[in-house]
């Protein structure tokens, strides 16, 4: 059985999930920040695979993928660090990234590759649920990944049922329609729209992400889902640092209290 | 007669190119758009007004002019689309001008747009500034210090000129903030995009509008030659905009040859090139599945040309599928090449020309022609934007 679904299965309340770059600060980070998040508690984790043009991002993760493309992160080369991924790492992991590198790697051969690893799903932002349908869908079943999908407050309820039938994993709901890494909004409507998906009663676990960067929002967005995604402000927290591994700990623990 | 296969599919596929690689955060707004413009662009009231502004504002029909001396030295008939006479100088406000009047049907209160050149960014701030509406043109840092006169203009006009910081600081970048602000910005704004690329129905939309100067063409072919059908037509590929409309109307007719100019900058090998269809692969980027300048890795890879306007790393969607079908033949032109063309028609016809269209001047050197051929040329856009560019080069 998928990893995810076991989790969600054990556990229902106050998940939280780090995305981080891989290839950053430097090459060979991927694991041992995997490895790190693990051990001070993160349920499930996102690595992002990085691309040139992430036009979804903020500047904070804009800036990752362009220093980790210039570290020479490539699918390649993640791959590669990837292989020893289950020696260590033993809660789900999903790879996050844009359409383009995945349809040049093949995403046959990418589906096959991270199903070996280990990975336990995928999600690509501007992959959309038609070209998702279309094109790509049996690579990503035959391999028993999760295709994880984006909910905004713009999304209709139609859509949103559409796309939870087409989900295994959880649906990613966004805190607000923006780009990656802008504060959180915690407007009245905000929280209508979080009841008004909640109240849909979907298959799918929903985890709340963009925006979520301590405590306050962590538990905020637990109000109304199972868990929250915290991206930019932990990308934020390797920057610049030499024992970026040694925050790891406190920034974990400052999210989840 | 129609041959269909040119055209867009309902999911907006042209082949294999084309569709909506978009986040989900975009999804309402490229649908809406999606839903609606046809339908508004088909209202009596939108063309009645769409048409009085390209008459009286753009000044169309644009002359196509018998370049009587070119002609002489190249041994054929060759005319140019003079759309470096429209009002903004060139052909971007055809379709500046109709995606004006949508967003003001579609109740929308703040445009953003993205540019290179400037002349997309000087259209858009000029139609905002006839509606009224609040203009934001993202604009790469390089770019801005390369057109420095554009960006003045867009500033006249009431515009606010964001520098584009990430990446390479040029039109690629310039695209993606223009796309991150309307992700952030998804109820009140409308995106105008400057060229046949995006997600559908962008491609598609941008072209019909662009269409008018091929419909026009054949009328004035007929008071010229009788016939409506030339020999060949040309037109420069920056993203593809003045192609498409250059060639619209005459997709279906086989018998005119289609011949699209791509930059390719310091040569095609040199690592300083903007060639996509010889450089290129089958890629995503902006929302689209098309030809993509890339490394092994689908990270995009910077192109480069002299002009602003074409040095973007792919083509629309609809050009990479006539470039598959061999349609249209795409071929590569210098920057040498391009300035020599410029520089030669201002000598034999008193017409400067926009160096992205001085691109599809330059073919005409490099073809053969017999006897009474008949030649089109879109001229895209007049050379006042790109004076210092021939100033340094010319060493005038
Ligand atoms: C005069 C002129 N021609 C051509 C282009 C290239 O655009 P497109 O390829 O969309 O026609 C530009 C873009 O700025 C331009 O200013």
């Amino acid at each position: 059985m998928n990893r995810l679904k076991q989790l969600f299965d054990k556990k229902d309340k106050d998940i939280l999930s780090v995305y981080f770059t891989a290839g950053y600060p430097t090459l060979d980070a991927t694991l041992k920040i995997a490895e790190e998040l693990q051990n001070a508690g993160a349920d499930f984790l996102e690595i992002g695979f990085p691309y040139s043009d992430p036009l979804a991002d903020g500047p904070v993760i804009q800036k990752s993928s362009e220093v980790a493309i210039e570290n020479g992160m490539t699918l390649k080369v993640l791959f590669e660090q990837l292989k020893s991924l289950r020696e260590k790492i033993h809660i789900p992991v999903l790879l996050m990234g844009y359409a383009n590198p995945m349809i040049q790697y093949g995403v046959k051969e990418f589906c096959k590759k991270a199903a070996e690893v280990g990975v336990d799903g995928v999600i690509v932002p501007d992959l959309p649920m038609y070209e998702y349908e279309e094109l790509y869908k049996n690579d990503f079943i035959d391999n028993g990944l999760s295709n994880v999908f984006l909910v905004t407050p713009q999304t209709s309820e139609e859509r949103i049922r559409k796309i939870d039938g087409l989900s295994h994993g959880f649906i990613y709901l966004l805190s607000s329609s923006s780009t990656t890494g802008k504060a959180l909004n915690v407007s009245d409507e905000i929280g209508i729209y979080y009841q008004r998906v909640k109240d849909m009663k979907l298959n799918n676990p929903l985890i709340i992400g963009f925006g979520i960067s301590d405590q306050k929002s962590f538990e905020r967005a637990n109000q109304y889902a199972n868990g929250a995604i915290v991206g930019s402000a932990f990308v934020k927290t390797l920057a610049d640092k030499d024992d970026y591994l040694a925050h790891i700990p406190a920034f974990v623990k400052g999210i989840k209290g | 007669m129609a041959h269909t296969n040119y055209r867009v599919t309902e999911k907006g596929y042209y082949g294999d190119f084309g569709g909506a690689y978009i986040p989900e955060m975009l999804y309402p707004n490229i649908e809406e758009l999606r839903n609606n413009y046809l339908n508004i662009i088909a209202q009596p009231d939108f063309q009645a007004e769409f048409q009085s502004l390209l008459k009286d504002y753009v000044g169309r029909p644009s002359p196509l002019y018998l370049a009587k001396r070119l002609s002489e030295k190249y041994g054929a008939t060759i005319f140019l689309k003079r759309e470096d006479l429209n009002h903004t100088g060139a052909h971007k406000i055809n379709n500046t001008v109709g995606q004006i009047l949508l967003a003001e049907k579609l109740g929308k209160k703040r445009i953003i747009a993205e540019t290179g050149a400037g002349q997309h960014g000087v259209a858009t701030a000029t139609v905002c500034a006839l509606k009224g509406l609040e203009c934001i043109i993202y604009m790469g840092e390089v770019d801005i210090e390369r057109q420095a006169p554009n960006v003045a203009r867009m500033k006249m006009m009431g515009a606010t000129v964001i520098p584009a910081t990430s990446g390479s600081k040029t039109l690629k970048d310039a695209t993606n903030e223009a796309m991150r602000d309307w992700i952030n910005n998804p109820v009140d704004t409308h995106y105008i995009i400057g060229s046949v690329v995006g997600p559908h129905p962008y491609p598609e939309m941008v072209s019909r509008f662009q269409s008018i100067i091929s419909e026009e063409t054949k009328k004035q072919l007929v008071e010229h030659t009788g016939s409506p059908s030339p020999d060949y037509v040309l037109a420069c590929v920056g993203g593809g905009s003045n192609a498409m409309g250059m060639f619209y109307h005459f997709l279906d007719d086989e018998h005119v040859r289609l011949i699209a100019a791509e930059a390719a900058g310091l040569g095609v090998n040199s690592g300083h090139s903007a060639a996509t269809s010889v450089l290129g692969k089958e890629g995503v980027l902006h929302g689209s599945r098309t030809i993509l300048m890339q490394t092994e890795d689908g990270q995009v890879i910077e192109p480069y040309s002299i002009s602003a306007g074409l040095d973007y790393p792919g083509i629309g969607p609809q050009h990479a599928h006539l470039h598959k079908t061999k349609r249209v033949e795409y071929v590569s032109i210098t920057d040498a090449e391009a300035m020599d063309a410029s520089l030669l028609l201002s000598q034999l016809e008193g017409i400067i020309p926009a160096i992205e269209s001085a691109h599809a001047l330059a073919q005409l050197e490099k073809m053969t022609f017999k006897g009474d051929e008949i030649v089109v040329i879109c001229l895209s856009g007049r050379g006042d934007k790109d004076l210092n560019t021939f100033m340094k080069y010319f060493n005038l």
